[in-house]
C-alpha cells in the first residue's frame, strides 16, 4: 500500500478536478470546500514524501507494473520532494486567497487549478521524458485556461501569445525527443543516461542536438534571456491567485534543466555548451530584468520583473555547477517562488482599494487599510530584494559565496546590483501606493478573511525560511549531493549491470532478430 | 525514399516557420497546424524507415518500432486538441480586441502585412 502513495500527488488532484468540473452546478462554497480540502492532502502527502526523500531515500514506482525501461515510472528523490511540497503550499496560498471571489468571475476555477496542478506535480515525479512532455502539456493546458479566466483585452491579448508561443515551444519539444530517442532508442532519462554514457560518434552528435534543443525549450519555459519577451505581459494580465502560481511554472523550467543536465547529459559535450549558455543568458536575464524592474511603472509588471530576476540568478548559480552552488540555488528557490507569489497577491489587494488606478505606480486616493497592506507590502519587498534579516539574503550570500574564481567577477556585481534596484523599485511603489496619495478615501475593497489568509499563508514562508535555515539548507546541500551522483539512480532503477556497450545497435537488433 | 522523407520534413517545417511568422492569426494557425504534421512525421522516422514492417509483432520479419507510433498518436492527439483551442482563442481575440492582428493593432501599422 505505501508504495503507491508517490502516485497521489498526481491522483489527487487529477479526480478532484474532474469531480470539480462534474460538479460546476454545486454551490460555490461546496467547491471551494473540495478544492481547500484537495490542497491540504496535497500539503500533507508532499509533506509526507518530503520526510521520505530527507532520508536520502529514493522512491520508484512502476506505472501498470511495467518494469523500466520499458514502463513508465515515477521517481521520487530529494529535488522533486521539494518541488513537490512547493507546489503544494503555494497552490493551498493561491486557492485560499481565490475563494475570496476571484473564482466566481468564470467558470471552472478550481477545477482547472486542480488539473493544473496535477500537470506540475506529475512534472516533478516523472521519470521519462515522453511522459515530461505530457504533463508539461496537462500544466500548460491548463495555465492558458486560467490565464483567460475572467476574460478581457489583456488577458485575451496575452493569452494569444502565450498560447502560440508555448505552442511552438511543444513542437520544438517533441523534435527534440524525436532526436533523443533516434540516437538512443529510449525515453527512460536513466536508461538513456546509461546509453549516452557510452556513445560516441555520429550518434553522440545527435545526442548533443538533441540535448541543446531540450535546454532551448526549457529555457523558454524558465523565460531566460532572449526568450522571456512573454513573461511580463502574460503574468501582469493573469488573475492574482493564477499569477501567483505561475510563480512556479518558470521554475518548472528549472527543475526540468536541473533534472536533464545531471541525471542524463553528465559528461557530455552538450553539458559544456549547456553550462556555458545557461551562465551568459543568466547573467544578462538579471541584468535586463533589473533594467526592467526600475522601467515598470505598474506593480505587476514590477513584479513579473522581480520573477524574471530569480529566475536569472537560479541559472546562472545552476551555471555554476558546484555542488555548493547547486545547493544554495534550492535553498534560494522556495523563497523566491513564495515571496513573488505573495507579491502578486497583495498587488491585488493594493488594487482593490485603489479603485480606478489599479496598481499603476501613480498618485490616486488614500487605501482604506493601509497599516495591514502596508505592513505585509514591506514584508514582501524585504523578502524579494533579499535584504537581511529574510531568507533572500541568506540564498544570495550562499550563492554568492559558492561563486568561485572569475564567476566572483561576474556574479556578484551584477547579483547585488540587480538587488539594490528590486529595492529602489520596491521602495518607490511603496512610498506612491502608501504615502503620496490624495485626501480622499473610499470605504470600499476591504481585505477579506480568506484572501489574508493566503497571503499570510505565504508570506509566513519568509520568517520560517530563516528560523530553519540549518535543516532547510542541509536539505538543499543533500540534494545537490544527490543530483550530482546520478549512477545512484541509474543503478538504484535498472540494476546493477555493466553498461551496455551499445547505443542505436540494440533497437536495430530488435527491430531485425 | 530517406531523401524524399527529410525533403517533405523540411519544406513542411519551413512553411509552417514562414506562416508562423506572419502578422495575423489565421496564417499563424495554419503554420502552427504545418509545423505539427512535420513534427509528427518526424517523430514517425524515428524509429527507423522501412519497407514491408507490420506494426503488429508476428505479422512480418521485421516489425516497426511500435514506440515511435505510440509517441506520434499522442502528439496528434494533443495537436489536435491545441488548434481546436487556438482557434476558438484566435476568434474570441478578435471580437475583443477588434483585430485578427496578433499585436491587436489595426491600421497604419497593423495593416500592411
Amino acid at each position: 500500500m505505501i508504495q503507491h502513495l508517490i502516485i497521489l500527488p498526481i491522483l489527487i488532484p487529477m479526480i478532484g478536478a474532474v469531480a470539480l468540473v462534474l460538479a460546476s452546478q454545486a454551490r460555490d462554497s461546496r467547491r471551494r470546500q473540495l478544492s481547500i480540502a484537495l490542497c491540504v492532502a496535497q500539503v500533507l502527502i508532499s509533506a509526507w514524501l518530503l520526510s521520505k526523500a530527507a532520508s536520502g531515500e529514493m522512491l520508484f514506482y512502476a506505472l501498470g507494473n511495467w518494469q523500466a525501461p520499458f514502463g513508465i515510472v515515477l521517481m521520487l528523490d530529494r529535488l522533486s520532494a521539494l518541488m513537490l511540497t512547493l507546489t503544494s503550499v503555494l497552490a493551498l496560498g493561491c486557492v485560499l486567497f481565490a475563494c475570496a471571489g476571484e473564482d466566481a468571475r468564470g467558470s471552472n476555477f478550481h477545477g482547472l487549478f486542480q488539473l493544473q496542478l496535477m500537470g506540475l506535480n506529475g512534472a516533478f515525479l516523472t521519470g521519462d521524458l515522453f511522459n515530461l512532455f505530457v504533463f508539461f502539456e496537462i500544466l500548460l493546458l491548463a495555465s492558458y485556461a486560467l490565464l483567460m479566466h475572467g476574460g478581457g483585452k489583456d488577458r485575451i491579448g496575452a493569452g494569444l501569445h502565450y498560447v502560440i508561443l508555448n505552442l511552438a515551444g511543444s513542437a520544438l519539444f517533441l523534435v527534440a525527443l524525436g532526436v533523443l530517442y533516434g540516437a538512443t532508442g529510449t525515453l527512460n532519462m536513466a536508461d538513456m543516461a546509461r546509453r549516452v554514457a557510452v556513445m560516441d560518434g555520429d550518434q553522440a552528435a545527435l545526442v548533443t542536438a538533441g540535448a541543446l534543443l531540450l535546454i532551448v525549450v526549457f529555457s523558454l519555459k524558465a523565460a531566460l534571456l532572449p526568450l522571456y519577451f512573454w513573461l511580463p505581459r502574460t503574468y501582469a494580465a493573469a488573475p492574482a491567485p493564477v499569477a501567483a502560481l505561475f510563480a512556479i511554472m518558470t521554475k518548472v523550467g528549472l527543475y526540468a534543466i536541473l533534472r536533464v543536465q545531471s541525471l542524463i547529459f553528465v559528461d557530455t559535450p552538450a553539458a559544456e555548451a549547456i553550462t556555458t549558455w545557461l551562465w551568459w543568458s543568466g547573467l544578462a536575464t538579471i541584468t535586463l530584468a533589473g533594467i526592467g524592474v526600475l522601467a515598470a511603472r505598474d506593480l505587476r509588471n514590477l513584479v513579473a520583473y522581480l520573477v524574471l530576476v530569480s529566475v536569472g540568478t537560479l541559472l546562472a548559480g545552476k551555471a555554476l555547477g558546484s555542488t555548493e552552488a547547486v545547493g544554495a540555488l534550492l535553498y534560494y528557490l522556495p523563497h523566491t517562488t513564495l515571496a513573488c507569489g505573495a507579491l502578486y497577491l497583495i498587488a491585488e489587494l493594493i488594487s482593490q482599494q485603489r479603485g480606478k488606478a489599479g496598481t499603476r505606480l501613480v498618485r490616486s486616493r488614500r487605501l482604506y487599510q493601509r497599516h495591514l497592506l502596508g505592513g505585509m507590502f514591506l514584508i514582501a519587498a524585504v523578502a524579494v530584494a533579499g535584504l537581511p534579516p529574510l531568507a533572500g539574503a541568506l540564498g544570495k550570500l550562499l550563492l554568492m559565496q559558492a561563486a568561485e574564481g572569475a564567476a566572483r567577477l561576474w556574479l556578484w556585481p551584477l547579483l547585488l546590483l540587480a538587488g539594490l534596484s528590486s529595492l529602489i523599485a520596491m521602495s518607490r511603489a511603496g512610498s506612491v501606493f502608501f504615502w503620496a496619495s490624495h485626501k480622499g478615501q473610499v470605504d470600499s475593497g476591504r481585505v477579506m478573511r480568506p484572501q489574508l489568509a493566503g497571503v499570510l499563508w505565504l508570506l509566513a514562508s519568509a520568517p520560517l525560511l530563516v528560523g530553519f535555515a540549518g535543516p532547510v539548507s542541509n536539505y538543499a546541500r543533500d540534494t545537490a549531493e544527490q543530483l550530482a551522483e546520478p549512477q545512484v539512480v541509474v543503478n538504484r532503477l535498472l540494476g546493477e549491470l555493466p553498461a551496455p556497450q551499445f547505443g542505436r545497435l540494440t533497437t536495430d537488433e530488435e527491430e531485425s532478430p | 525514399m530517406e531523401a524524399l522523407f527529410s525533403l517533405v520534413v523540411g519544406v513542411l517545417t519551413a512553411s509552417g516557420i514562414y506562416l508562423l511568422l506572419r502578422g495575423r492569426t489565421f496564417p499563424v494557425i495554419v503554420g502552427l497546424a504545418l509545423l505539427g504534421y512535420a513534427v509528427n512525421l518526424f517523430l514517425f522516422s524515428t524509429g527507423g524507415l522501412h519497407t514491408h514492417a507490420a506494426a503488429v509483432i508476428g505479422e512480418s520479419i521485421n516489425p516497426a518500432d511500435p514506440l515511435p507510433q505510440a509517441l506520434v498518436l499522442t502528439a496528434i492527439v494533443i495537436g489536435f486538441a491545441m488548434t481546436a483551442f487556438v482557434v476558438i482563442l484566435a476568434i474570441r481575440a478578435r471580437s475583443e480586441l477588434g483585430s485578427d492582428h496578433v499585436d491587436g493593432q489595426q491600421g497604419e501599422s497593423g495593416d500592411d502585412k
